[in-house]
């Protein structure tokens, strides 16, 4: 096994869900105190050198320049703070990026985040946002939305594969029961599989249950050095593996949209430096944002061969208690989907069940997990590799 | 070739050429690659010797979807189909599938490529392709 890159210490995430009437920073200050409350040895003014935060849209809350505003709602002033913005992938680089910054020696202790506010506007304009994360002069000029984008996909993977509307379906039923067990969820209710299927198309053939939530959410983590880690912590969680990887913006121009090549590749990189394949992954999170998306990671990240994802929902086997239990947390589909926030939250959701914290939801005995976390349709990736301390 | 210089090889002219109801790519003439978009240089072997090539406005739908929720200014068009074409020249390109119900479209069928060259008062001053049955 890989040596470790650098070792989280703590983690913190506020509730995910319409968090109405706070502002983006109130919620990220929610994650932070979560973090320093679990690390009582920890001085965070003095201590944490650098803040890398995950953000994508100034147009939710008219608000730019978050690197330095989260920064001071976190009580790190004066830290060095840099903002992300990679679509939905943002905090994930801001992961990537504090991993290099503590593997080079740069700094020893980093926090790394992410926030979005969302369930304030209206659909259409949380439509029209989160199209910004796809090529404007001809997918959005053209009328294409997020959702469409991912539906271009999930067509095509129907088309090739076989794939069936019923086992995108059952992704968002799997992720509904696991979302039910997480406190912190924004919606936690499971979800039928007939409701699933009949509920309304929103770009055919996803539909409304094969898409993930608009959310209000935070997330953070606290990470250093290994060899620093036992000043503050008895279960560390070590990150020993990281990759990122890009891809052309437009979904058109990519070789094969039955997969993600960047997410591939982000694996592929993650896997070597971490010297683990894919079967002794004992837990993942992957980007959910469509069930079809939950579909493609398990065929890119190895858990099956292209084409099989749909099967592998279906036996099972992504379940807890199954052969590799996906998205524990619930998901993007269940959890939500604050997209700045997401890369580093589901990285919380490592750390909990690395750490045994993970309650109801806790899959006994994972040694072993991953995070992957993609922007847009796949022109970005991130993969993380993390073992217990 | 003084083409280059009269039309850059930019996103703006690509769609210059749009409103001409031409739809046109670059062409690398160092080791051929078809750029659409169009761009300053050949991201294979980092040329700047492009020409602009007339492409054929035929070709076949790679996959597709009809939109239920869009954005605004897309509203009064709901549902609509839109898919990824792959022209009978190579280069794929998505846009709105027209003049035909969405039951009816399928994954390989042939379409064409039309125009709708109104072009807006505002930026982007863009006009559309648009694909329909051939
Ligand atoms: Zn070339």
């Amino acid at each position: 096994m890989g040596k470790p890159l650098a070792t989280i210490v703590s983690a913190g995430l506020s509730k995910f869900g319409r968090r109405e009437g706070l502002y983006g920073r109130e919620l990220f200050a929610e994650a932070a105190k979560e973090a320093y409350d679990r690390c009582p040895n920890l001085i965070p003014k003095k201590d944490i050198k650098a803040l890398f935060v995950g953000h994508m849209g100034e147009s939710y809350e008219h608000q730019g320049h978050t690197g330095p505003t989260l920064a001071d709602w976190a009580g790190l002033l004066p830290v060095q703070a840099t903002r992300i913005e990679n679509a939905c992938a943002s905090s994930g680089v801001a992961l990537a990026l504090g991993v290099s910054a503590v593997f080079s020696g740069m700094y020893d202790i980093v926090m790394v985040g992410g926030v979005e506010k969302m369930t304030h506007r209206t659909t259409s304009d949380v439509t029209e946002f989160l199209a910004m994360a796809s090529d404007f002069p001809f997918e959005q000029w053209h009328g294409i939305t997020f959702p469409g984008l991912y539906a271009l996909m999930a067509t095509a993977h129907m088309h090739r594969y076989g794939t069936t509307e019923e086992q995108m379906a059952m992704v968002a039923v799997k992720n509904h029961h696991n979302g039910a067990l997480n406190p912190k969820a924004h919606m936690q209710k499971e979800v039928t599989l007939e409701k699933a299927m009949s509920s309304r198309v929103i770009a055919w053939p996803l539909k409304l249950y094969d898409c993930s939530l608009i959310t209000d959410g935070a997330s953070c983590l606290i990470l250093t050095k290994p060899e620093l880690a036992k000043k503050f912590t008895d279960t560390p969680v070590h990150i020993i593996g990281s990759g990122q990887a890009s891809d052309a913006i437009g979904l058109y121009e990519r070789e094969d949209i039955t997969t993600l090549k960047a997410g591939k590749l982000a694996g592929q990189e993650a896997y070597n430096k971490a010297k683990v394949k894919p079967q002794d992954v004992d837990i993942a999170e992957v980007h959910d944002c469509f069930t079809i998306a939950e579909i493609i990671a398990y065929e890119d990240l190895g858990f099956c061969k292209p084409g099989k994802g749909g099967s592998l929902v279906e036996e099972g086997a992504t379940e807890i208690g199954g052969k590799i239990p996906v998205n524990t947390s619930g998901g993007l589909k269940s959890k939500g989907h604050p997209v700045g926030a997401t890369g580093v939250g589901q990285a919380y959701e490592i750390y909990l069940q690395l750490t045994g914290q993970a309650e109801k939801r806790q899959v006994e005995g994972a040694e072993i997990g991953l995070s992957h976390n993609v922007g847009g349709s796949g022109a970005t990736a991130t993969l993380h590799i993390y073992r217990r301390g | 070739m003084k083409m280059a210089e009269t039309f850059p090889f930019t996103i703006e002219q690509f769609y210059k050429f749009v409103s001409e109801r031409k739809l046109m790519a670059a062409k690398c003439k160092k080791c051929g690659t078809m750029l659409l978009p169009p761009r300053p240089m050949c991201t294979k072997c980092f040329s700047s010797d492009l020409e602009w090539v007339e492409l054929r406005n035929k070709g076949k739908l790679l996959t597709y979807t009809v939109i239920h929720v869009s954005s605004k200014q897309f509203e009064s068009l709901i549902p609509y189909a839109v898919g990824i074409v792959e022209l009978e020249d190579g280069p794929k390109l998505p846009g709105m599938i027209q003049d035909v119900e969405p039951e009816k479209i399928s994954v390989g069928m042939s379409l064409e490529v039309d125009f709708d060259t109104t072009i807006p008062s505002e930026w982007p001053t863009w006009p559309r392709y648009f694909f329909k049955p051939s």
